[in-house]
């Protein structure tokens, strides 16, 4: 669910309901950047509505890793195998077995259908969160998504598919290139804002700083009236402070003209414990809201993520399926566990 | 959360070496603390048991009974073994008789095989081979410009006949590159190609294609680092699907300790050419399977630098040592020595502290304050040879005294000869029955794993490394665990 300026889009079925008046104002940056004098943008006073985005289900992904083995209650041993094997990490996969040996006991199941059960059950109910969907509803706009991780995790892909989804749920999207580094990174953002329909704010240079190209993409979303304005960022690694410092820089820059509604952390699933660290790493300089976890299509589980919510509280919020426009959806902690052991 | 190996490890050894010869269970319980390392590490389960499996059984063997310390002879055994899998020695790209040589990247999506094309490139070009690059990415959106502008960037051509994004069929872009190649004498043609899923058949389907039409003399399997239990997995699926010749690890620069490289060494066979370590276009090197080990268990590097350690550690003053502590005979101007080794080695702390998780060692040489040295010195210096052979004439006059010489107060000249009193007690102790290891060291330094030396392999020392534990052992006292005791000299406090 989020808002959307009233005036916009009116045809899609609705709810409607006003909100608030967004006052937007622009600040001129305090931080020294190289780009030209901002224009104050006037923004003019609209009425939302409340928009329910189309509901998605996830098609692939979430495939389960338990059809092979036998559960049997004297010897967990081999439960704890497979949540290694899926990247929970040792203490979790430790901690997850120790939790089903007991409610075993405590319900005298013996079965291998009971034991699924209960696992399905425990790992549903200690992922399941209330802060899962997107913070889109704050009432203030745009609404400023950031998207940060590491080289190759999916960022710019996972950017395409929302704007793509949250286009053809009606809101008007800019996506922010300020991926000024890598090669030909700018046209790839480019392609996507032209598949979902989204509008795009490019550097004036080959690599302009990115913190410059935060600031003309929020100015611009606020110009031309957007719902929603998704920053696409380089991939770093986060041992790299320099790299890191810049993304604070970028996060402050934005925050000068309006609050960041959403910073999205892209994990690749096929990342073992090292995501661990990246969460810690992106949270600290960028304050992490949510994660997107990509690559689901593949082999990998992504079991990491279950020890992140737990440990950082930070909720998974969006699923990559594949490299085509409509291949991710909103996580579930439900269909997630599922995937993992199987229907019963 | 947890502590690195070595901690760990130093733990599990400190319940251990106090008994001197191992037994299975002790191995086993050591293995447990590695195959947690191991896991830690993303190595995968399967090829964690293997290589647990491996290991214990040299470990039961008599290698280890034999050795003067059983417990490090396992960490030994460790490290070779993990060698052994990385492949004991990089192998060089294969050239083909007759050029072009053809090398073809593959890989999943984002491992970073556009990136090191363009190394591979500029690093073949420098040594006076003239590639060209092949675009066969055509899937990702702009993958095809990305490599334009990387073969822009280290001056390579770039054959790109499809501009991609989903367009044109890769399989003849690459059959028609060889010829393009031949045509224009390029020694080297590198292609690179679309990230794919292990389990996508029709995509692994399309890379053997490509490898059929170009025959090439190289199929590197590019992999992440950051990889985690999967690796195994993406590795069986590129190796049955495309067959493999050499792999790839990317992203070496970031902070995953890269336990995939020894689950794609296992279950491929193949060796590990090439590290990728960075951005920048030269950031690209032989891969070192030593290193590699070591990066992985965390631990390798810190053999090294007590190995350096020890050196510093005089063997003569150490035979020396060992006989004042064997008479009681320590003295003040002893002690002094002490800290002045000390202070040698703590010019290794800034050496560590750019090292990744250098864990236990590095907190304890901060534990050595450099100025608490100089205090120390100036104290001792101040007294009089009598007083530093004999400090129980050290009466209230001689103390103000010698704390108005040094300019500290009475108060730090006492505690300096209490510290003394009680490191000088505790040395008498551990003479009788204890190794000191490196007298006056902070706490629970003895207890670190000590370097093996390396060019030994197989040869069984008749003596210890460590000099001071070979004067012990000369002067016919019995090696055994030092524990905490070396902390009575309290530097710092
Ligand atoms: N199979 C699969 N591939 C993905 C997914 N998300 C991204 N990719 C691919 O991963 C690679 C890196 O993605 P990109 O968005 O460029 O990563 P960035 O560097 O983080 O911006 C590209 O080849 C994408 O097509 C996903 O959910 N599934
Ligand atoms: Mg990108």
């Amino acid at each position: 669910m989020f808002w959307r300026k009233k005036d916009k889009a009116a045809d899609v079925a609705v709810e409607e309901q006003v909100v608030q008046e967004p006052e937007v104002q622009v600040e001129k940056v305090v931080e020294q950047l190289p780009i030209v004098e901002p224009t104050v943008v006037e923004a003019a006073p609209q009425e939302l509505v409340k928009v329910e985005l189309p509901k998605r289900n996830l098609t692939k992904g979430f495939k389960a890793v338990f059809s092979r083995i036998k559960f049997d209650v004297e010897n967990l041993e081999e439960l704890q195998d497979i949540l290694i094997q899926a990247d929970f990490g040792v203490s979790a996969a430790e901690e997850i077995v120790a939790e089903v040996k007991v409610r075993a006991k405590k319900s005298g199941s013996r079965t291998e259908a009971e034991l699924k059960e209960i696992l399905t059950d425990l790992l549903t109910e200690k992922m399941t969160r209330s802060d899962v969907s997107l913070n889109l509803d704050s009432g203030k706009q745009p609404y400023v998504i950031l998207v940060v991780g590491v080289n190759g995790a999916g960022k710019t892909t996972t950017i395409g598919k929302l704007a793509n989804y949250l286009v053809e749920g009606g809101a008007k999207v800019t996506l922010g290139a300020a991926d000024t580094f890598r090669a030909a990174a700018v046209e790839q953002l480019e392609t996507w804002a032209t598949r979902s329909n989204s509008s795009i704010v490019k550097p004036v240079s080959e690599g302009q700083d990115p913190a410059a190209v935060a600031y003309e993409a929020v100015e611009k979303a606020i110009a031309n009236g957007s719902d929603v304005l998704i920053i696409d960022t380089a991939g770093r690694l986060q041992n790299k402070q320099g790299l890191m410092d810049e993304l604070g820089k970028i996060r402050r820059v934005i925050e000068k003209n309006l609050p960041i509604s959403e910073v999205l952390l892209v994990l690749d699933s096929t990342t073992g414990q090292n995501a661990m660290t990246q969460a810690k790493a992106f949270t600290e300089v960028a304050a992490v809201t949510g994660i997107a976890l990509t690559k689901l299509d593949g082999s990998a589980k992504g079991g990491i993520v279950y020890a992140i919510q737990d440990q950082l509280n930070i909720p998974v919020k969006l699923v990559g399926v594949g490299e085509g426009i409509n291949d991710f959806g909103f996580f579930d902690a439900k269909e997630f566990a599922i995937g993992l052991v199987g229907e019963k | 959360m947890f502590g690195n190996l070595s901690e760990r490890l130093v733990e599990t050894f400190k319940g251990l070496r106090a008994k001197g010869k191992l037994s299975a269970a002790d191995i086993d319980a050591t293995l447990r603390e590695i195959r947690r390392a191991l896991l830690e590490a993303d190595v995968s389960l399967e090829v964690v048991k293997t290589f647990i499996a491996a290991v214990r059984e040299r470990a039961l063997g008599d290698e280890v009974s034999k050795a003067l310390n059983p417990a490090q002879q396992v960490v030994q055994i460790v490290q070779e073994e993990l060698v052994v899998i990385l492949g004991g020695e990089a192998r060089r790209i294969q050239f083909a008789k007759n050029p072009p040589t053809v090398i073809m990247l593959a890989g999943l999506q984002g491992s970073g095989k556009t990136t090191l094309a363009g190394k591979l490139a500029k690093w073949l070009k420098d040594q006076g081979q003239t590639p060209l690059l092949v675009a066969c990415d055509l899937q990702r959106p702009n993958a095809v410009n990305q490599l334009q502008v990387i073969g822009e960037r280290v001056g390579v051509p770039v054959f790109a006949p499809e501009v991609g994004n989903g367009k044109g069929n890769p399989v003849s872009v690459a059959k028609d590159s060889i010829k393009h190649a031949k045509q224009k004498q390029f020694s080297v043609v590198i292609v690179d190609t679309a990230g794919r899923l292990g389990i996508d058949e029709e995509l692994m389907k399309q890379a053997n294609d490509i490898r059929k039409a170009t025959d090439p003399d190289e199929v590197l399997f590019v992999i992440d680092s950051m990889i985690g239990q999967d690796a195994v997995n993406v590795a069986r699926a590129f190796e049955d699907g495309v067959g493999i010749t050499g792999v790839v690890l990317t992203k070496l620069d970031g902070d995953a300790r890269g336990g995939a490289a020894l689950s794609v060494a296992q279950v491929t066979g193949k060796p590990i050419l090439f590290s990728s370590t960075g951005e920048g276009m030269d950031a690209f090197e032989p891969f070192y399977p030593d290193r590699m080990a070591s990066r992985i268990l965390d631990m390798g590097d810190i053999l090294t630098l007590i190995e350096q350690a020890q050196k510093s550690f005089d063997e003569q003053e150490a035979s020396a040592m060992a006989e004042k502590m064997a008479k009681d005979a320590f003295t003040l101007e002893d002690f002094l020595d002490q800290m002045q080794q000390l202070r040698k080695m703590g010019s290794l702390k800034s050496m560590l502290s750019m090292m990744p998780g250098a864990g236990k060692l590095k907190g304890q040489l901060d534990n050595i304050d450099e100025k608490e040295i100089d205090h120390t010195e100036a104290i001792i210096r101040a007294m009089t040879p009598k007083e530093r052979r004999d400090p129980k004439i050290l009466n209230g006059s001689r103390r103000l005294r010698i704390a108005k010489g040094s300019g500290m107060t009475v108060t730090d000249v006492n505690s300096l000869v209490n510290r003394f009193e009680q490191a000088a007690k505790m040395m008498k102790v551990m003479a009788k029955g204890g190794n000191p290891g490196i007298p006056g060291m902070p706490q629970g330094m003895g207890a670190m794993p000590r370097p093996q030396v390396k060019k030994e392999k197989g040869k069984k020392k008749a003596k210890s490394g460590n000099p001071a534990k070979r004067a012990a052992e000369i002067s016919g006292i019995k090696p055994a665990q030092q524990g905490n005791s070396g902390s009575s000299f309290g530097l710092g406090g």
